[in-house]
This record gives structure tokens, sequence and C-alpha cells, in this order.
């Protein structure tokens, strides 16, 4: 479980992130939307720990990320924007490295990546190195290498940008299979179709606020039956304009 | 200290599969200095060589004005060519490169010269060109033996004592040493030798701070549950490893080009073979933290790969200012030199090389100067990689 209570950020004059606060619940996916420049990144980052907010409380499982960031971090896996690989590593490596600073013994850390391998598909490409990997091929290894410590939460901060069709279709079947195993998943987009084609919860963004925070049926329902488009484009039209 | 050996380890694997960093680690930065060094020495040598192996050419114009004194220079082997210039002529031969040390016996030679009167000789010559410099002297220093010989037959027809004309005999007593000579010309070895170490870690340096930044791969590093402090000394600790191969390869292969450079010739000898060159590793090995901390600290500030390689070879010149501040002040080896860094491994290494014996306190002060301002760039660098303004 991941909760933000209250997250504030300012970066100089900009206003980053304004008094969020949200849950993102264990075997659920909650989406964190909003347009780009809404603060989506900024908040995702002080819960993965990376930024400090100036005011609030970033928890993971019940664990302060900037009291116990080590313990907390634990427990988190974190897919960010930037999501690059080591090209003069095999993908396996890329794995390993990251296992291994997670604390892993090399026994668990081997059974680990054989067993991400099989469920995200590496097993042709695990042996290479990364340098000309697809950009399917790339977030696999960068979504193996955020699992690679088995944790209970994850963050992917827009996970689908760049991909292909078949590998965001890829990438949503993992999220699901994540969501089946009891993880809490949580992840960012501007893009509302993939959303609401995936969470449970969402949460809206714009100008650093939380807009909206309820499931995607409960949006569907207050919209009196209308498309799912029409009903998000109703919650951003009740605040100031986001896009 | 486990993560700080996994980051070691890891960026040691992928530095060694990258082309980039094998080229400056292990081939241009150690190899640049000796080779060059090498070169350098052996064509002085073949220079020094060849001036006192081959005779002294003098085009002479007007020779039958003075045929004793032709016989004399044919006596002394320089290889005499007859021509007839004109002054005008003779500046604009050597002018042209055609001759390039012209002797010209005006007319009145032979009067003047039968009346004991000074007789003019006109010597023609480059002085701004080395080589004809050189070969100008000589031709100078035979003239005046001839001029001098004939002086002294003058007095002895006259009655006088040959001797009474040379009131002091100077005699010169040279105390170099054949190493001490050696110096001059090895002084700037030793910044080849810190350019290899500062070399081996150059790329490494960069890849681990602003390449990880410019392959997108940094933030997911700085979101794992490692001190900062563990990221940044195995990527230094990695980036000290590459340097000490670098120096090692270095000495190494100045130790052979000294080997085959046959510098007792040049009336020198260096202090140079392998018991020396452990020696010099030991004595460069402190400096290795301090570069690889200080080329780490730099390039954490840049934004990408080219942006770091802007400001590295800027670190890259640093050792060598103390250096030539030592050069243009001829600085001696002394104990309140050891607290700078580079200067003090400079002076150390040169006095081993003059064959001096190096006083094991300087050695430590040299040492314990470099390692402490490791330490306090090594702690800078973790605290800016602490900032949020590391994610970029």
């Amino acid at each position: 479980m991941i909760e933000a209570a209250n997250l504030s950020k300012r970066f100089g004059a900009v206003e980053a992130v304004r008094n969020v606060s949200f849950v993102a619940r264990d075997g659920e996916i909650t989406g964190l939307l909003g347009a780009n420049g809404a603060g989506k990144s900024t908040c995702l980052r002080m819960l993965y720990g990376v930024l400090g907010p100036d005011s609030g409380h970033a928890r993971v499982d019940g664990i302060d990320i900037r009291g116990e960031t080590s313990r907390a971090r634990a427990h988190l896996g974190v897919l960010p924007h930037a999501a690059g690989l080591y090209g003069n590593l095999t993908a396996r490596e890329n794995i390993r490295y990251f296992g291994l600073l997670q604390g892993m013994d090399g026994e668990r850390l081997g059974a680990r990546t054989a067993e991400l391998a099989r469920t995200l598909g590496l097993t042709e490409f695990i042996g290479r190195r990364a340098k000309g990997f697809s950009q399917g091929q790339r977030i696999k290894v960068a979504l193996a290498r955020a699992l690679v410590h088995d944790p209970g939460n994850i963050v992917l901060d827009e996970p689908t940008n760049g991909l292909d069709v078949m590998a965001i279709r890829n990438l949503r079947e993992m999220l699901l299979a994540l969501k089946r195993q009891g993880r809490c998943v949580l992840f960012s987009s501007h893009v509302m179709q993939e959303v609401a084609a995936l969470c449970d919860r969402v949460v809206i963004i714009g100008h650093g606020k939380v807009l909206a925070d309820e499931t995607v049926q409960s949006i569907r329902q207050r919209s009196g039956g209308a498309s799912l488009e029409e009903a998000f484009l109703q919650v951003l039209g009740n605040s100031d304009r986001v896009s | 200290m486990r993560a700080l050996l996994t980051v070691f380890g890891k960026e040691f694997l992928e530095n060694l599969r990258d082309r980039r960093t094998l080229f400056s680690a292990l081939l241009f930065g150690p190899l640049f200095g000796p080779l060059l060094f090498g070169a350098m020495v052996s064509r002085m040598l073949d220079q020094s060589v060849m001036e006192a192996d081959t005779p002294l050419q003098l085009t002479v114009s007007g020779s039958s004005h003075a045929p004793g004194l032709w016989r004399y220079l044919e006596a002394q082997g320089v290889r005499l060519s007859k021509a007839d210039l004109s002054e005008n002529e003779a500046r604009a031969a050597v002018r042209g490169g055609s001759a390039q040390v012209v002797l010209i016996i005006p007319q009145e030679y032979g009067r003047r010269f039968a009346a004991a009167a000074p007789a003019p000789l006109l010597l023609v010559a480059d002085s701004a060109d080395s080589q004809t410099r050189k070969k100008a002297d000589r031709a100078r220093r035979v003239l005046g033996a001839y001029a001098s010989a004939i002086a002294r037959l003058r007095l002895q027809v006259r009655g006088v004592n040959p001797l009474i004309a040379e009131p002091v005999a100077v005699n010169e007593v040279d105390v170099a040493t054949p190493t001490g000579r050696a110096v001059v010309v090895l002084g700037f070895m030793t910044y080849f030798v810190l350019f290899a170490v500062l070399m081996g870690g150059l790329y490494l340096a960069i890849d681990s701070t602003a390449g990880e930044r410019e392959r997108g791969s940094l933030e997911a590093l700085l979101s794992l549950p490692v001190a900062r402090l563990s990221l940044v000394g195995g990527k230094i600790l990695a980036t000290c490893a590459y340097m000490c191969l670098s120096l090692a390869l270095s000495l190494t292969a100045f130790v052979c080009v000294f080997h085959f450079v046959r510098l007792e010739r040049l009336g020198m000898s260096a202090n140079l073979n392998a018991r020396t060159a452990v020696i010099f590793f030991a004595i460069c090995l402190p400096f290795v933290p301090l570069g690889a901390a200080l080329m780490t600290f730099v390039a954490s500030f840049t934004r990408s790969y080219r942006e770091a390689q802007t400001y590295l070879t800027t670190v890259l010149l640093v050792p060598t200012l103390p250096i030539a501040f030592a050069s243009i002040y001829s600085l001696k080896t002394k104990s309140s030199l050891m607290y700078i860094p580079s200067l003090s491994q400079h002076l150390l290494m040169t006095s081993v090389l003059k064959g001096e014996r190096i006083a094991v306190p300087d050695v430590l002060v040299s040492a314990a100067a470099s390692l402490g301002l490791a330490l306090l760039l090594i702690v800078l660098t973790a605290r800016h990689w602490r900032r949020e303004t590391m994610l970029g």
C-alpha cells in the first residue's frame, strides 16, 4: 500500500504539487492521470523518495519514505520515467546489478531472475547486451529490474511512453498479473483510455492538485452513463482546465 | 560496503567492454607519453651524434686570396667548396637555402694579412635557423683557432713568448652528474606519468556520472535502498582501478623506452629501471584517488557526455600548473612543497630520477596531503549526489 498524505512541493516560484493525498491499495491498479506538467512525476518522485516534500508524508506499507528510506524502498519497485539500461551489460547483468544492490544473495537472485524471465518473456534476449534492444525489450528488462526484489508495491512513471501497440498490450498484461498477485500497482499516464482500461481507481491531477480520486465505475456513474472520455472531461472541466 | 563493491564490480566490467574507455585508459593515456618521449630523445641523440661526426661544410668565395687559410681549413677536415659570390649573392644563397654557411674572402685580405693588419673575413649564416647556427658556430671556432695560431707565430717571429698573450687559462669544471643532466630532459616525463594516471580514469569518471544521466539509468539507481556514499565510492573505486592500470602500463612503457634509447650517448643516465618504476608507482598511488575523486566530482555536475568531456579536459591540465611553476622558479624538493599534490609527486619522482635519496617523511606528507584532499572531494561528491538537483 502506498499513501500520499498532504504532499506539497515547490520549485522556486512554481508550486508543482499542492497538498496531494491519496491511497493506492494492494491488489489494485491505481492510475495517476493528468496532463503533461500536471505534477504526476513530481508526485511519484516524492513517493519513491528521490524528492523530499516541502510538507506532508509519503508511506510505503506504512513506512515513512523519508524517515526510513532504505526499509521503505525494499518494499517498493520503481520504473522511473527515464528507465535506461546499461548498454554494455546483458539483460541478465542489468537485472542482477539491481538485485545485488537490493541486498539479494546470489542463489535467490538467480531463481528470481529466471522466474521474471519466464513471466515477462525475456528468455530470448536475456543473454544479449542491452545496447541494441527495442523499446519494448528495454521496458521489459527495466520492469524486471524494478521487480527483482519481489516488492509488494510498484510505481511506474508513464511506462507506456514510446511503446508500440503490441508492447503496450504486453505491459498491460504484466500489470494485471502483478495485481492478481496482490501487489499494489501505481502508474501515471496522460492517456485516459489507458487508465480506463486498466485501473481500479483513478487519481486525477491538475495543476498539482487532486481533482478526483474514485473508482472508474463511480466516475462513469456520475456522468450518467456517458462515454468514459466524456466522464473524464467532466471531472477536468469542473476545475479549471488541465490541458 | 557490499553495495560499494557491487557498484565497483559493475562499473569495472561495463567499462572493460567499452572501446572508448579501453582506448583512453589502456592505450592512448599510458603510451602517448613514453612514445613521444622516446621519439624526441632519440631525435636529440641522432642530432648530437650527427653534429660530432659529420665534417663541417663551408662554401668559400675568393679562396685565391687566402691560400694559407684554405690549406689550414682543409687540414682541419672542413669540407670546402669553391664559389664565386658577391656579398649580396651570398646572402641570397644562404637565405634561399642553397648554401648554409658562406665564407667570403675579400680582395684586400692578402694585402692586409701581409701587412699584419686585421684581415677582413665575411661569414654569412642565418642565426634564426638552429641547424645553420650550430654550423656557423663551428666555422667561427675553426677560424678563431686559425687566428690564434697565426698570432702565436707572429709573436714568436718577433721574439716574444706567445704565452704572454694568454694572461689567463680558464678550465671549466662541470659538476653535473650524468643523471643530473638527464633530469633536464626527463623533467616533463613526470607530467606524462600524471597525465597517464588521469587519462586512465577520464572516461570512467564521465561514464559513471554524466553517462548514467544521459542513458537515463540514474533515477532508477537513485531510487534503490543504497547509500549515496556507497554509489559514489564504488564508482570512484572503479575509476581508481583503471587509473592504476594506466599508471602501471605507462611506467612499464617508460622503462622499455629508456631501455632502448641509449641516453648514455648523450652523456646522461636515467635512474629508471624496474625497481625505480615500482617506487614511482608507490609515489603516484595516493594521487590516483585524488584524480578519480576530482574527475568524478566535476563530472557529477554535468548533464551530458559532451559537457563532461569539455570540463574534464581542463581538469587534465590541473596537475601541469604546479609542475610549470616548479620549473619556472626552479623549485627543489622541500618539505613544505610536499603539501601540494602533483607538485610533490613531481618533485619526488625527479629526485628518484636523479638518484637522490628521498626522505620518508616527505613521502608520507605527500601521500597524506593527496589522500586528505581525495577524501574531502569524495565527501563533497556524495553530498552532491544526495541533492535533489542530481536528478536533473
